[in-house]
């Protein structure tokens, strides 16, 4: 036993000293930026994780089999955090250390803890989708970018996409508000209040207790006993079949159903029972939907010369475009730093400048028309409705926003 | 630790009662002191620190519950709801009315030393699973109030931003200086919960854990002790929920959630339950092992996988080594880390003369 212990301890200590000498003998390539990316394959987020890393990793190795950025190839480094604060901050550390001069950051929590570290320092992160709302000012996140729609600003669009539907005003109707009862679920409340009051509907809310998978009973108050216009849904994870199909079930039109951005994506829709189940229901995107866009297209290009099949996360479109979104504005963020520091490898800081100087950046409509400044780092809040039409999901409008000047100054008072 | 007791003969009755009986323990207890407070922090670059202040961090929480499911034998997997009562509690010190870091961790700590106890009220009916369960209603309720109270959870995304500690008029912002700062509250968590368990206290405790009926008869006063042992282990609980704030600049109840009660209940169980030094492996081996793991398996795995396809399966591999280790070095040795060490200092010591 003991011989055994003394035993199993050689080959441990063995196995970590044969791994630093790896470690160590793998060098860093000259010409080459490190973005960091935070990403969970596991953990409760994997659902949109096991999708949305490889197509990071998919546009970043697209972008350097067109020869990199301004001659540098980027190298992307990923790391699961398994929705952890502290692990996300020992990563952190590590790509810190590593030489990273931008992060792709994974969570709300962890958004919010590694905040105060960005700033320090002048490192630029992104949380699209997530995180605080408050973090689209600017001036007071000064190193966090959302750049994508925030929970205020998907309130606001819904409230404004909710009203064109039911023939352009609110006045008297009811509005349901289904919510997973964490503290994201009732981020948007702000906005849906101050709304319900300038508008004149009724709105009452609805809480599903995590995890989530029964809601029996909420769905039978939405459409028994309130009899809602319009259910809007804020709920993640499984939550969203669930309530999908419970809607169906109770014989609720889908088609005055609008799902938030992490209730939207093929994966939820297939779980609900697939898509001739529900048929008409709205989902809210910061990304496009579908693989026709010209990068996804480039891509299945790569893959096809490298005598692969395309990549099978690209079924779940949703999820898939959402993480080239991702990647594009870090890659474009270093692309424009590069401008700035004349071909030199840029800094932290420039990186920063990079995102500030995004504008009309859509990889052919994939992304919206986004305008990040200084002061802006959400980039103006733009959201997409697609429609579950037939087998897949078409667009029911342009890209928008709803309530912009409701949303800012709600953003500003917050900040 | 260190040391051989042979040929020590005590003459007084302080000599007794020091914690360190014998001169070599002092020596090595001495080195450690030197080792961890001055030699560490000068080698060990920010990111080591980083990993050391993480499982600073979670030796505090673990220590506390050791004294409850190790010395006193009451289950409790509410122990995340603790540390975010005395996150939210210390945050809202530090925000609102500029408490400095020697009011706020205290405070933290009563607090969930209160909600603690209150938890803790089932234990005199009910013991094992049934007790888990009842902490686990715990977990839940607490995490329920502070995301449904405004006042509790400050607003949106029931997070509050928290500045760093000032010491002296330093403001411990770098990792080396957190380092010290964890440090600090480590050693007193040490020291304090090896004092309680040799205490009046500590024995009620340990009876308790053996046979609580024999306990009651020979005159401990159930009611009071097992309180008592939650109100403690809450208390270590809160203080470490007021670091963790401090550290991560952020109270969030959302990163005490049910799996890092577990885990935490994983380090003790890991470690060793009620020993003084199995809580420390404990935190250090949950805190480290999967860091190790997935450097272990980025910087070998391209030997059996395109280095492209690495990052598909470095992160659940990792979770599967992760859990497969626990199994095995729980095999290896059911009574803990803390086990292991001793086998293993029992060999040297009569090395080479073994048998």
């Amino acid at each position: 036993m003991l011989h055994g212990t003394r035993k199993n301890l050689a080959i441990l200590a063995g196995v970590i000293a044969g791994m630093w000498f790896v470690g160590t003998a793998s060098a860093a390539d000259q010409k080459e930026i490190l973005i960091g990316a935070q990403c969970d394959r596991t953990g409760p987020t994997q659902i949109t994780g096991t999708v949305f890393c490889p197509a990071v990793q998919d546009y970043v190795n697209l972008i350097n089999s067109q020869g990199g950025v301004e001659g540098y190839k980027i190298r992307i480094d990923e790391l699961d955090n398994g929705y952890q604060v502290p692990q996300a901050i020992e990563e952190y550390q590590r790509q810190k250390q590593q030489g990273a001069v931008s992060m792709l950051i994974w969570g709300t929590p962890q958004a919010e803890a590694l905040d105060p570290k960005l700033e320090a320092d002048h490192i630029p992160g992104t949380s699209p989708g997530f995180g605080a709302a408050a973090a689209a000012n600017g001036a007071k996140y000064q190193y966090l970018f959302p750049i994508a729609a925030t929970y205020w600003s998907q309130a606001g669009a819904a409230v404004q996409f909710v009203k064109d539907k039911l023939g352009g005003s609110l006045k008297g109707k009811k509005i349901a508000y289904l919510y997973y009862d964490n503290p994201a679920g009732l981020v948007p409340m702000p906005i849906l209040t101050q709304l319900q009051q300038s508008e004149g509907f009724e709105l009452r809310t609805f809480a599903v207790p995590p995890p989530g998978v029964e809601m029996g009973a909420q769905i039978l108050d939405i459409t028994q006993r309130y009899r809602a216009d319009f259910v809007i849904m804020h709920v993640f994870g499984r939550a969203p079949a669930v309530a999908m199909k419970t809607l169906k079930q109770s014989g609720y039109p889908m088609s005055h159903v609008l799902g938030f951005v992490w209730a939207s994506s093929e994966a939820d829709i297939k779980a609900a029972g697939g898509f001739q189940m529900v048929q008409g229901y709205n989902t809210m995107q910061f990304a496009g939907v579908g693989d026709n866009y010209p990068v996804d297209q480039q891509i299945i290009e790569m893959y096809k010369k490298a005598g692969k099949a395309p990549p099978a996360e690209m079924q779940s479109s949703v999820y898939y475009n959402r993480g080239i979104l991702d990647a594009a504005l870090h890659i474009e963020a270093v692309r424009n730093a590069l401008k700035l520091t004349g071909g030199k490898p840029p800094t932290g800081e420039d990186v920063k400048k990079g995102f500030e100087m995004i504008h009309d950046f859509t990889l052919g409509g994939l992304l919206p028309p986004l305008q990040v400044t200084p002061s802006d780092h959400e980039g103006g809040g733009w959201v997409q409705i697609f429609q579950v039409k037939g087998d897949g999901m078409v667009p029911e409008t342009q890209w928008f926003r709803g309530y912009r000047d409701l949303v800012l100054a709600t953003v500003n008072t917050a900040s | 630790m260190f040391y051989r007791e042979a040929g020590i003969f005590k003459t007084s009755y302080a000599a007794d009662m020091a914690m360190l009986p014998v001169p070599s323990a002092r020596w090595a207890a001495a080195g450690f002191a030197v080792l961890f407070v001055v030699v560490v922090p000068l080698i060990c670059g920010e990111y080591a620190l980083t990993i050391l202040n993480l499982i600073l961090l979670a030796v505090v929480g673990a220590i506390g519950l050791n004294i409850l499911v190790g010395y006193t034998d009451q289950v409790s997997i509410g122990q995340g709801a603790f540390m975010s009562v005395g996150a939210y509690t210390g945050a809202h010190l530090i925000t609102q009315l500029d408490a400095p870091f020697w009011i706020a961790v205290p405070a933290g700590g009563l607090m969930a030393a209160l909600i603690g106890a209150l938890v803790g009220i089932p234990s005199l009916r009910i013991k094992g699973l049934y007790l888990a369960i009842a902490t686990l209603a715990a977990q839940l309720i607490v995490q329920w109030t502070i995301n449904h109270v405004p006042f509790i959870s400050g607003g949106s995304e029931a997070t509050i931003q928290v500045p760093p500690p000032v010491f002296f008029g330093i403001t411990l912002k770098s990792q080396v200086q957190m380092y010290l700062f964890l440090m600090f509250f480590v050693v007193l968590a040490m020291v304090a919960a090896q004092n309680l368990i040799r205490s009046r206290i500590g024995r009620a405790f340990i009876a308790i854990r053996d046979q609580d009926i024999a306990a009651e008869i020979i005159g401990i006063d159930i009611f009071r002790y097992k309180l008592l042992a939650f109100a403690i282990s809450s208390f270590y609980a809160g203080v470490t929920g007021v670091l963790y704030t401090y550290y991560l600049g952020i109270a969030n109840y959302e990163q005490f959630e049910l799996d890092v009660s577990i885990s935490f209940l994983a380090m003790v169980i890991i470690g060793g339950l009620g020993s003084t030094l199995g809580p420390i492996f404990g935190a250090a081996f949950i805190t480290v092992l999967p860091i190790v793991t997935r450097l272990a398996l980025n910087s070998v795995g391209g030997l059996f996988v395109a280095q492209a396809d690495l990052a598909s399966y470095v992160p659940s591999l990792r979770l599967a080594i992760f859990g497969g280790l626990i199994i095995f070095f729980l095999v290896v040795e059911p009574e803990g880390l803390n086990r292991l060490w001793r086998n293993i200092r029992t060999w040297f010591r009569t090395w080479p003369f073994s048998y």
